[in-house]
């Protein structure tokens, strides 16, 4: 395609908390700075800066990436914000890539910020009005409906029981303790304690969802002689892709995520992977539900339709496992500051193939690995492949 | 050069803060209006629920009854040819016992939301509503439904002049 090489060279995150003193502001500088420092660059030597942020409502303010963009560094700078929900924290990546890739600029910094906790009471309030305004919204429509109604949905396609999708939450959340940003990680968490949990919305459990959370994170992307000149380890930018499924959402196969699918085609082609399952050694799908890692697993190619529970029971998607899944705690252990969170995904995926993940760090070297977020109204999904 | 892994500290604010009223909040009372326009196809679609009917478009090419009705078909990208009257039963696709309200409230009795393939809509072409009348255990994918109307002189052209689904 002519595009060059692109690799991350830095990053840098905050805590993510149930609700930051921090402003929105505040969090962007602290996850930009530190991904400065991380890779030993400063601002001036940063050519365009992306931002990604989930919707403007929970912040009560409009535009919300030019008014954080000061934090983002992005004062003087070539600046964009790609919007597309939850996926735009793997979203604003790729086109960190693109900034990149096509020469235009020789370094991009990427930063994800979310503050969901102003809203009152709830951020579903937020939500409503993602649905159709004349078929939908009158019917005084919860955010947590179309998620349950297409776990049911998949639940009953495949005969997957409460059992085996709990399996997921305490996999991310066990993992998550031993990731110094995350908000929920627990060591000692069960199946049961998820299915004692209370019920939401059936078959969604309390402890099903990952909760609101504020936080921000920050990657440094670099054309390749920069990269090699910052670092002797740099992590390519292998491949990216995203794509969209119809907004009429009732009339999608509910139980398959065709929109991961599309994406990851495209992605899986760039980087050259014919072979997911044994070309890709780490996956970090986006789970803000216990049920979509499985869903989302299935629709990058890792496993078969409906073999994602079973890999999961088998401990295939264990830190110590053939294929490590989301080995940060992902949002359900880490947190879900819904585009920051998707950015945090990246972030892993560079310190674990550096070998710089601490106490997370999967063992016997990766190669590489898989990124994936998804949003909208559920219908778009954005993948990375990171490789070194 | 060497690399660092870093993660700044974030404070978390306790919820005895917010108890306390510790935190600033702030509540504006907006004056939003919004003039909707229907758009032609979903105009007629609402009409048609005023009259107790519910209808969709065709699609020749893909040969797909769509509902709620569009004037183009996303999969064709091409005009719908026709209208298409489709029925007001149907066969629940999907469905949920939803125990909180958007403000996570807990209900005692849940809602029931749906999404229903409708007689005379393409399979896969569903739609959501809720369910009403029926017991929360017995809800099963599968089962048969039939709009409940209101009354004629309570309709007002909306989703909800079908108050609910009930199970046949």
């Amino acid at each position: 395609m002519g595009m060059r090489r692109v690799a991350v060279v830095g990053a840098g995150m905050t805590r993510f908390v149930r609700r930051s003193l921090e402003t929105g502001r505040e969090l962007c500088w602290e996850a930009a700075s530190k991904a400065l420092e991380s890779c030993e660059l400063t601002i001036d030597q940063i050519d365009a800066v992306v931002a990604g942020t989930a919707p403007d409502a929970f912040d009560g303010v409009h535009m919300k990436s030019e008014w954080f963009s000061d934090g983002a560094g992005a004062w003087g700078k070539p600046f964009m914000r790609g919007y597309v929900g939850g996926g735009t924290g793997v979203f604003a990546p790729a086109q960190g890539w693109y900034h990149v890739a096509s020469g235009l600029f020789d370094t991009c910094l990427v930063v994800c910020e979310e503050k969901m906790s102003p809203t009152q009471p709830h951020p579903q309030a937020a939500f409503n009005s993602i649905f159709d305004n004349f078929t939908e919204r009158a019917l005084g429509p919860n955010l947590l409906w179309i998620f349950a109604l297409e776990m049911n949905a998949y639940m009953t396609r495949y005969g997957i029981k409460k059992e085996d999708i709990a399996q997921v939450a305490v996999k991310n959340k066990r993992n998550a303790a031993d990731h110094p940003a995350s908000l929920l990680g627990d060591r000692n968490i069960t199946v049961q304690d998820i299915l004692n949990s209370e019920v939401m919305a059936w078959p969604v459990q309390r402890l099903d969802v990952s909760p609101i959370t504020d936080g921000a994170v920050a990657v440094v992307l670099a054309a390749e002689p920069v990269a090699r000149r910052l670092t002797n380890k740099p992590v390519w930018v292998e491949g990216v892709g995203w794509a969209l499924d119809t907004s009429y959402w009732t009339n999608r196969d509910l139980a398959y995520p065709t929109y991961v699918e599309e994406a990851a085609r495209m992605a899986y082609k760039m980087a050259g992977i014919t072979e997911p399952r044994k070309q890709i050694n780490i996956a970090e799908p986006y789970d803000p539900f216990d049920y979509k890692e499985l869903h989302h697993l299935e629709g990058l190619m890792l496993f078969p339709k409906g073999g994602a529970p079973q890999a999961t029971s088998d401990g295939i998607t264990q830190r110590t496992g053939d294929l490590p899944v989301c080995p940060s705690g992902g949002l359900l252990g880490v947190g879900n500051p819904i585009a920051a969170a998707g950015l945090m995904k990246i972030a892993e995926l560079f310190w674990q193939l550096r070998g710089e993940a601490g106490a997370r760090q999967v063992p016997g070297d990766p190669r590489r690995g898989v990124a994936q977020a998804w949003g909208d109204l559920m219908q778009v999904g954005t993948v990375v492949v990171m490789g070194k | 050069m060497r690399m660092k892994h870093l993660v700044y500290p974030t404070q978390g604010l306790h919820e005895d803060d917010f108890k306390q009223g510790k935190v600033l909040t702030e509540t504006w009372h907006v004056k939003a209006e919004y003039a909707w326009d229907t758009g032609v196809a979903i105009g007629r679609y609402l009409a048609e629920l005023k009259n107790g009917r519910l209808v969709g478009r065709k699609c020749l090419k893909c040969n797909r009854v769509l509902v709620p009705p569009r004037m183009f078909c996303e999969l064709c990208f091409r005009p719908t040819d026709e209208w298409a009257p489709v029925q007001d039963t149907g066969t629940i696709k999907t469905f949920s016992l939803c125990y909180v309200r958007w403000d996570m409230v807990r209900l005692k009795e849940p809602e029931i939301p749906i999404v229903l393939d409708l007689d005379g809509a393409s399979r896969g072409i569903g739609i959501m509503h809720k369910l009403g009348e029926a017991d929360p255990k017995s809800v099963r994918i599968g089962m048969r439904v039939q709009a409940v109307w209101k009354p004629a002189d309570e309709r007002e052209g909306s989703i909800n002049d079908i108050r609910y689904f009930k199970p046949i």
